[in-house]
């Protein structure tokens, strides 16, 4: 008789020492984990639960200014860095880690329009109604010192928006006509004028050219006018995708934002639909991956770059209409600044823990958001993963946009239904909004 | 292996002044040297690379050519170590899917890397199954030896001290037949003698946790998710006590309860009475779930199918009945036995269940597709039937109890062991992950070695039998949070991973939905009024009969269009054969 029985030796499964952690032994074969799915969805639906109830994106007011919020600028040196320019001519240098402002300076007279850092941080530009552009160092004037610009250029007419190149000593102003000025000069060295229309915006493309809003783009340092593409109503602003340079994103009056291929300017490549109000300014994530947009109604959303409905609302009850807004460098946070003169400072991601995290946390943290990207389309899941509370005039903004909405397509169906076949060709909501391409 | 021997002897550095080991930069001045190195070392393994087998291994590695080593030998084994087939089938989940169509790039690339991230971690699944620390029992006769005839004094001797401490009899013929349950990890044991002794101890190391009578009957008891609960199912209420014995609820919306099953991933306790109801009880909320009246009187057979959860029934007409607490009907009824069903057991990966009947007949069917698999007479009838984590069937017969292997896959005819029991068998159990059959008789309990029965590696997460109170607790809080939800409970439990694809008609009633009509719906044909008797109603139905079936005379035209451009091709092609066969024969003029 040959005989072999189960025989564990205890100490093979326990800790020696107290000291020790608690030996787990594993096996992996699936017949001893039955409702695999099951438990898993279980854990995805959790996960999403707790996301919602971690969700908590606002960190802090940094209040100061005594207008509102005009134009923000990041440091591109330093992430603890901002500047801000509000409708009294004042700009302010703001330390994030500290939440204080470090410096105040009474730049213009009348708004601050624009703000920008030189590529190097160690100077920054600012325009105002007063048709100047100042140049200021970035340093604090030491004792005794006067608060002085380094450089004033006075222009002949108001600017409305400035932009510094990427590695070059120029940079560009919007306004009647687009200047692109050298920092040398006091002259701009080229000038580009089109029509009656001024320029809202301008900002350099990250790779090569520059691209004027009210939608022109054309290269550099010729003369040659690419695309102008006429939409239905005004665009405030635009930013490039930082890591598909072909790619931006421009915010709109009819609430709309539109990311175009400006390789292909026929009609945008995303709409991008939610605000129930103006949109007023948009920035893009440093992983170009998402955007965030802040508009009229008081609310900032978060867009997939290629998705065309956001993923995240922001708002709360004190803030106002938001101006500007701004993604930080290290794609943790965002920088809103509004009517009510104070800048907020989000989360990116809202359920996201701050600070260290220990490795088992951080895995736990990548294992949920596997289970939740797995489970995603799963009604109940779903259903939490999306629902955001919203103030009642934005709720029921959207509700009776979607009515009109329903309405005009019923209308036109109806019409449609009716006409002589072919007579009435669809059109897409992308193709709605463009006029013309003029090239 | 001899040739590697060979170049060992050759390459051998006795009395040889040691060397630096060759570094890759000092590739220019000995390369000569290696060259003619590398030629004896190729002349020397000529007879192996010529072997088919050597060759084969070094194809099946990624790693192809790995012989370019900087020492300038060639690895013999190059590529990862080869895993069995029978392994990587273990760790299989599902059958690879057809990829998207190339325009869905984006979802194609998805399904790749999601597809090798599978496929890596059954891999690796599969390579850890070698790192497993135990073997599984097993008990082999000599020659001419029935392992039936081995008795469990012969196997307690023969094996080491704790191992032989399994084999124990507990004499308790006061309050006897008895009931038993072992707690999940196999560590505890419950007993409950029908005439209201209760008690459960840790049996390895036979420390009594409590001993009480309830001074009523007793019908059934089990263990809850923890060896801190159990339920004890009395003569008129179900009520649960501690580990201490103290009543902790006595519940009364459960009554005549005669068995008991209790769900692990579900926390359900789930129970069937004699008044033919099947009740679940959430034990982690304390709410009763569902209660189902199954119309088929008094329940006494009950068995759990530990895949799917699903509850499985056995009634005196021979049907068994399988239950979910999501619906009111039995979600499957099978014909088992042509007398009433005495017992029935469903094996761990819900493929088999066995039955047996007043017919004395044992069974054995495929679960998945309903169909008997193998029938055995067993001449004194099965009562009490008992799976193993390893397949290993236990079945009481009055007071001998029989364990058969392979009761599914070959039809058997001796059994694997057998043991006499003091008394009639009441309830028989496996124990969790131990080779051990827990067997509650009138006599009070055995528990006896079956070397073979448990599986040799617990999952340390899911059921540790070495847990500490503080992993208890941990392990608590995990499961309670991983709760499944009952109505997640259904014959497949793979289904939420399944693509819910819609129907023609739920796509159809979308798209009505969308466009505010539908496309293809019919307007019904009235004719129009006319004038001047033109709309007399015979006229009438005239004009309709005209327009009517107007979608069948199309496809009528259409065949038969289609039928004459056919015969009409058909004639052509004969004429051009005609032609080209060329000469006329006499006989032509006789064709049509």
């Amino acid at each position: 008789m040959k005989v072999k029985v189960l025989s564990r030796n205890p100490d093979d499964y326990v800790r020696e020492t107290k000291l020790d952690i608690q030996r787990v032994p594993r096996n992996y074969d699936p017949s001893l984990h039955p409702f695999e799915v099951t438990r898993e969805y279980t854990r995805a639906l959790n996960a999403t639960k707790l996301e919602r109830v971690f969700a908590k994106p606002f960190l802090a007011s940094l209040d100061g200014h005594r207008d509102g919020v005009n134009c923000m600028a990041k440091h591109p040196k330093s992430l603890s860095t901002i500047l801000s320019g509000s409708c009294d001519g004042e700009l302010k240098l703001w330390n994030l880690t500290k939440r204080e402002c470090v410096r105040t300076l009474q730049a213009h007279e009348g708004f601050v329009r624009g703000v920008v850092v030189r590529f190097c941080g160690s100077s920054f530009f600012t325009i105002g109604d007063d048709k100047n552009i100042k140049q200021w160092k970035m340093e604090t004037p030491g004792y005794g010192e006067e608060e002085e610009p380094i450089n004033t250029i006075l222009g002949k007419s108001v600017f409305t928006s400035i932009d510094h190149h990427h590695k070059d000593a120029v940079f560009v102003t919007s306004g009647q006509q687009v200047d692109i000025w050298d920092e040398q000069r006091t002259s701009p060295i080229r000038s580009f004028s089109w029509g009656v229309d001024s320029i809202n915006c301008v900002r350099f493309n990250p790779v090569e050219v520059v691209n004027p809003l009210s939608g022109l783009s054309y290269p550099r340092f010729e003369t040659q006018i690419f695309f102008k593409v006429i939409m239905t109503m005004r665009s405030n602003t635009l930013c490039w995708n930082p890591m598909e340079a072909y790619h931006f994103t421009c915010c709109n009056e009819d609430y709309n934002l539109y990311t175009y291929d400006m390789r292909y300017l026929d009609k945008p490549y995303t709409v991008h639909m939610d605000h129930v109000s103006a949109v007023l300014d948009v920035d893009y994530s440093p992983t170009g991956q998402e955007f965030v947009s802040a508009s009229f109604d008081k609310s900032i959303r978060i867009f997939p770059k290629d998705g065309g409905h956001s993923r995240e609302v922001y708002h709360t009850k004190r803030m106002q209409h938001v101006i500007c807004i701004k993604w930080s460098s290290d794609n943790k946070y965002i920088l809103s600044g509004s009517d009510e003169m104070n800048i907020r400072l989000w989360k990116a991601n809202a359920a996201e823990k701050l600070g260290m995290l220990a490795p088992r946390e951080k895995a736990a943290v990548n294992y949920n958001q596997k289970l939740k990207e797995k489970f995603q389309h799963h009604p109940q899941i779903r259903r939490i993963a999306r629902h955001r509370h919203l103030p009642k005039a934005v709720y029921s903004q959207v509700k009776e946009i979607r009515i009109m909405k329903e309405a005009r397509s019923r209308k036109e169906r109806n019409v449609r239904k009716h006409a002589k076949p072919g007579s009435m060709p669809v059109v897409t909501e992308k193709e709605k909004h463009v006029v013309t391409v003029v090239k | 292996m001899a040739a590697s021997g060979e170049t060992s002897l050759e390459n051998t550095h006795v009395g040889k002044k040691k060397r630096l080991p060759k570094r890759y930069w000092e590739v220019t001045d000995e390369e000569g040297k290696t060259d003619g190195k590398k030629q004896k070392e190729d002349h020397v393994q000529t007879p192996k690379l010529t072997d088919p087998k050597i060759k084969q291994k070094n194809t099946r590695g990624p790693r192809t050519g790995g012989g370019n080593v900087i020492s300038g030998k060639s690895d013999q084994f190059p590529g990862s170590a080869p895993i069995p087939n029978e392994k990587l089938k273990k760790f299989k989940r599902g059958e690879k899917g057809k990829l998207p169509p190339r325009p869905h790039h984006k979802l194609r690339d998805a399904v790749v890397r999601s597809e090798a991230a599978t496929e890596l971690a059954q891999k690796q699944n599969a390579r850890y199954d070698l790192l497993l620390p135990e073997d599984a029992g097993f008990l082999e006769g000599d020659e001419d030896e029935d392992t039936c005839t081995i008795s469990q004094d012969d196997i307690a001797d023969a094996v080491d001290i704790t191992s032989g401490a399994k084999y124990f009899n507990l004499v308790l013929s006061q309050f006897g037949p008895y009931r038993l349950d072992y707690s999940k990890n196999g560590r505890h044991l419950l007993l409950g003698g029908r005439r209201g002794h209760v008690t459960c101890l840790d049996w390895q190391s036979k420390q009594l946790m409590c001993e009480m009578n309830v001074m009523e009957t007793v019908n059934d008891v089990k263990w809850l998710h923890t060896e801190a609960m159990f339920a004890v199912a009395q003569k008129k209420w179900l009520y649960i006590y501690d580990n201490r014995g103290i009543e902790l609820h006595c519940i009364r919306k459960f009554n005549d309860v005669l068995r008991m099953q209790f769900l692990p991933y579900h926390f359900l306790l789930a129970t069937a009475s004699a008044t033919g109801f099947l009740q679940y009880l959430d034990v982690s909320v304390g709410q009763e779930v569902a209660a189902v009246c199954t119309k088929a009187g008094r329940l006494d057979v009950m068995a759990q199918n530990p895949h799917n959860a699903i509850i499985h029934l056995g009634h005196a007409n021979g049907t068994v009945t399988l239950w979910s607490p999501n619906q009111k009907e039995p979600l499957v009824k099978m014909l088992c036995h042509s007398g009433g069903v005495r017992s029935v057991a469903v094996d761990k990966t819900g493929t088999y269940m066995v039955t047996s009947g007043m017919d004395k007949k044992l069974k054995v069917y495929d679960i998945r597709s309903y169909k008997p698999l193998q029938s055995y007479f067993l001449p004194a009838g099965a009562s009490c039937l008992a799976l193993s984590q390893r397949g290993l069937l236990s079945a009481a017969t009055g007071d001998v109890v029989q364990v058969y292997r392979d009761v599914w896959s070959s039809p058997v005819t001796k059994p694997y062991m057998a043991h006499r029991t003091k008394g009639t068998v009441w309830g028989a159990h496996f124990c969790p992950f131990e080779d051990v059959l827990g067997v509650g008789h009138a006599e009070g309990f055995t528990s006896m070695i079956v070397p073979g029965a448990g599986e040799p590696n617990f999952d340390g997460l899911d059921a540790n039998p070495y847990r500490s109170s503080k992993q208890r607790q941990e392990w608590e809080v995990k499961a309670l949070l991983d709760k499944i939800q009952p109505e997640l409970i259904c014959l497949d439990p793979g289904q939420l991973s399944q693509v819910d694809h819609s129907t023609w008609e739920q796509r159809h009633q979308d798209k009505v939905q969308a466009l505010g009509f539908d496309p293809l719906a019919k307007e019904k044909f009235t004719p129009r009024l006319k004038t001047k008797g033109r709309s007399s109603s015979g006229k009438v139905e005239k004009r309709k009969k005209q327009v009517a079936h107007e979608d069948q005379r199309d496809v009528i035209r259409q065949t038969v269009e289609d039928r004459m451009k056919i015969e009409k091709e058909r004639k052509e092609k004969e004429n051009k054969e005609a032609a080209v066969a060329g000469q006329k024969s006499a006989l032509d003029r006789f064709r049509k």
